[in-house]
């Protein structure tokens, strides 16, 4: 006879789940389920909507990472209308980028997952949050964490309108030039956020690095998954968040697919659990064998430590010493450690705010050649970017007078769903033991899911084409008008 | 009303994409004056408090309860229900929750469709056996629960009573920062009422010197490069703004893409998609003389692809226009 212990919702990080944990008659851990109580359906309902819309429409899949979902909207759409943007506007669509990484890493960091290790695992409940982390580093330290959280909101709302779900993406290019006011306030807030990443690596070395409770759990082999890793990189193999090839390394690290985005289903498909509304991916050539690690199984990560293993480095000087650092420390490459995640976030957040600052010093970046019109119609797009939190795929096909007539998405955190799940039931069997447990130790199977950032709001994002009628009638019921049949 | 000092907050979202979450945090360092003259008891997102914690508070024991999110299944609607009976006062805070936004156009579709498609259609997954998520699964250890999906999306009022609504997707800074000031001063409106200005954004809005008197047909936003200086009407763009209530902060305007419509409706206006189809049928025009008849409005108005994605991109959950699906 099971019993089981139910972490309901679990908390500190986008969206919603909850984790069911089985024990055994010994009170030993016998399975441990993740599973998101949520579908929200937007293949089905960006159906017979305008394309040009589909970057505002899929924003609303995620307000943590609208950015993401924008661009990787709007390059399907560049692709559908056959159109390459200027110079310029890739130049200003990479800054954005860097802005929202810089946002997302630092909410993730000090306000989601930092405060397991700031404040402590088992620290009590009520301090295990930003309010926690502000008493233990101090109120000084607490606004520096405000203020560069707000700096990359404040990129996206320059270059964007809103900081949370922009409407400068069109296809071919972008809605706005940046003025020469606004290149030299970006160019400010980058230059203090690449000290603020650094101050951040620091942090987490001195509190994370330094602390041997965390390296056990950092270290500890069953803690951790060898698995296939995915995430996006330039020319020479190094991290890029908006643009490049996707790239697969295996549990050794060496290359095991490198493709082009609008390849994407000759390399990944989708599993259907019963027990959950997200579905799980994995690698096509290896296939679906259950929620397993080690080559035979199809499944791989995404997000921050993924990225960092498929790549040879950064392409900042600053962030590939914290590479190189990360990898030395270990050993190892890839690195399978779950909890080496935070560590790889920092990493990034590091190169997002070198590169933002490269960008805005770019003399380019102010140019006012924005928009390519020459447009060559296809029926489909595909578009690739780097959410966040890992590898983001949106599919469209057109109709010819440029309505959308099908969608396919698949979401950051939908390829990180298996491995999650994995990461939870080690987590509980390595830490659960004789039905022993308590709000401290729950918390620290938390963390094990935390780590990845996931966003089990996009995870949960529909078709078909409908008619849509509007009658417009007088006062007494008469119809005065039909619009659309 | 009369507030204690210290005042007793929550924060839930329900079907939502968690930007209303993020527009709490621009908030900015003004959110540790907030943490300083009120105890936050529940926020999933960045708080350990969990269900069964809520569940144990007496009744109306939080002040009151800022709710996002639509609600799309059966956990939510407990959430709702919850949440209603432990807080003194409730907030339909932002689009989702205020008239269903976005997410709401799925209702334009029903449930087995979307079940369909996601689980057995879509053109990345392999499931041969068709199988899809079940609210009770049955795994080896025991049986695991997910909560039902329901038909349709419905925003919070049409789920419980609730006192005030916050508009916007998300909602500006400025308003979140008015209506916690009005919570914090015991200064707010009657009951029901839409902490928001009531003018229409055109009024407010910083190219209204162009207002538009005449739109010289309709164009879409890929085909043009829109002047920026410029009313979007008077270039031929819809623009929501006649029709949608002011106090966003004009952020699509700034970003150079009209208004979408995501604060609802003004005061004075029952139904925003009917409002903007009587402003077009005023200012649409042929060519800057000729006044036009109505056939020939019926005609330029025919122009507007997808109209219900248009008109009622964030409202068609609020049910002032009923929805014909497709089977």
């Amino acid at each position: 006879m099971s019993t089981r212990i139910t972490i309901d919702p679990i908390t500190r990080l986008e969206g919603h789940g909850k984790i069911e944990i089985f024990l055994d008659a010994q009170g030993e851990v016998e399975n441990a389920y993740l599973q998101v109580p949520e579908l929200r359906g937007f293949e089905q309902f960006c159906v017979g909507r305008k394309a040009e819309d589909m970057p505002q429409l899929t924003s609303r899949i995620c307000g943590v990472c609208p950015v993401a979902h924008h661009y990787a909207g709007v390059k399907a759409l560049d692709e559908a209308f056959g159109v390459k943007p200027t110079g310029t506007a890739l130049k200003l669509r990479e800054l954005i980028y860097c802005g929202y990484v810089i946002y997302d890493h630092i909410l993730h960091f000090y306000f989601l997952g930092g405060p397991d290790f700031v404040v402590g695992p088992d620290a009590p409940k009520a301090k295990r949050n930003i309010l926690g982390v502000i008493e233990k580093v101090g109120v000084d330290t607490a606004r520096e964490v405000i203020k560069h959280r707000a700096h990359g909101q404040r990129i996206t709302e320059i270059l964007g309108g809103k900081p949370t779900h922009p409407v400068s993406g069109v296809p071919g290019g972008q809605t706005k030039a940046l003025s020469e006011e606004g290149r030299k306030e970006i160019g400010e807030m980058a230059k203090s956020c690449v000290e603020f990443a650094k101050f951040s690596l620091q942090l987490f070395e001195d509190v994370v690095l330094k602390n041997p409770a965390y390296m056990a759990l950092i270290t500890n082999p069953k803690l951790g998954h060898a698995v296939y890793n995915m995430g996006m990189v330039d020319e020479k193999n190094r991290v890029a968040f908006y643009d490049g090839k996707v790239r697969v390394t295996d549990q050794q690290g060496k290359e095991f697919a490198k493709f082009e985005g609008r390849d994407y289903l000759d390399h990944i498909a989708e599993h259907v659990l019963d027990w959950s509304y997200v579905k799980a991916t994995y690698l096509k050539a290896i296939g679906y064998k259950g929620l397993i690690d080690g080559p035979d199984s199809g499944l791989y990560r995404v997000g921050p430590l993924g990225r960092l293993n498929v790549a040879d480095g950064m392409a900042t000087p600053g962030a590939d010493a914290a590479y190189r650092k990360l990898f030395d420390t270990f050993g190892t490459r890839p690195v399978n450690s779950t909890l080496a995640y935070h560590w790889a976030r920092l990493v990034e957040l590091l190169y997002a705010s070198e590169r933002a600052l490269e960008l805005a010093t770019d003399p380019g970046i102010t140019g006012t050649d924005i928009r390519n019109m020459k447009f060559d119609m296809k029926a489909e797009g595909v578009g690739v970017v780097e959410a966040a939190r890992g590898t983001l795929f949106h599919d469209y096909r057109l109709t010819e007078d440029r309505m959308i007539e099908k969608v396919n998405l698949i979401v950051a955190t939908t390829n990180n769903k298996g491995p999650i799940c994995m990461s939870v039931r080690e987590a509980a069997k390595e830490l659960i033991h004789q039905g022993k447990v308590d709000d401290g130790l729950l918390n620290t199977v938390e963390m094990f899911f935390r780590a990845y950032d996931p966003c089990f709001g996009c995870a949960s994002h529909v078709l078909g084409r409908p008619t849509v009628v509007i009658d417009v009638r007088s006062h007494g019921g008469d119809l005065v008008r039909r619009l659309a049949g | 009303m009369q507030l204690p000092d210290k005042l007793k907050l929550g924060f839930y979202w329900a079907a939502s994409c968690g930007g209303c979450e993020i527009a709490v945090l621009d908030t900015n360092e003004r959110i540790l004056d907030v943490m300083a003259r009120a105890d936050i008891l529940f926020w999933p997102v960045a708080m350990d408090t969990k269900y069964a914690d809520v569940k144990a508070m007496p009744d109306r024991h939080m002040d009151v309860c800022l709710f996002n999110g639509s609600v799309r299944n059966s956990e939510q609607k407990e959430l709702a229900h919850l949440l209603r009976k432990k807080s003194k006062v409730l907030v339909a805070f932002g689009s989702c929750a205020h008239h269903g936004c976005i997410p709401g156009l799925a209702n334009l579709y029903g449930r087995e469709q979307i079940l369909k498609y996601v689980y057995t259609e879509e053109p990345s997954v392999i499931n041969p056996e068709g199988t899809r998520p079940l609210t009770r699964a049955r795994v080896p250890e025991g049986e695991v629960f997910v909560p039902e999906f329901y038909d349709r999306v419905a925003p919070l009022n049409r789920v419980v009573d609730v006192d005030y609504y916050l508009p916007g997707c998300p909602p500006a800074v400025s308003g979140i920062l008015s209506a916690v000031q009005a919570i914090f001063e015991g200064n707010l409106p009657p009951k029901g009422s839409v902490l928001a200005p009531v003018k229409a954004l055109c009024e407010e809005c910083d190219r209204n010197k162009h207002v538009a008197k005449k739109m010289p047909g309709v164009k879409r936003m890929w085909e043009v490069q829109a002047d920026p200086g410029v009313c979007f009407l008077e270039q031929g763009i819809v623009c929501m703004g006649p029709a949608t209530r002011g106090g966003c902060g004009q952020r699509c305007i700034n970003g150079n893409w009209p208004c979408t419509g995501c604060m609802g409706p003004t005061p004075d206006v029952g139904d925003q998609g009917g409002k903007m189809i009587s402003a077009l049928g005023s200012v649409l025009r042929i060519d800057d003389e000729k006044e036009i008849t109505g056939p020939e409005t019926e005609r330029l108005l025919r122009q507007v692809k997808d109209p219900v994605g248009t008109f009622y991109m964030y409202g068609l959950a609020s049910g002032t226009i009923s929805v014909r699906r497709q089977k």
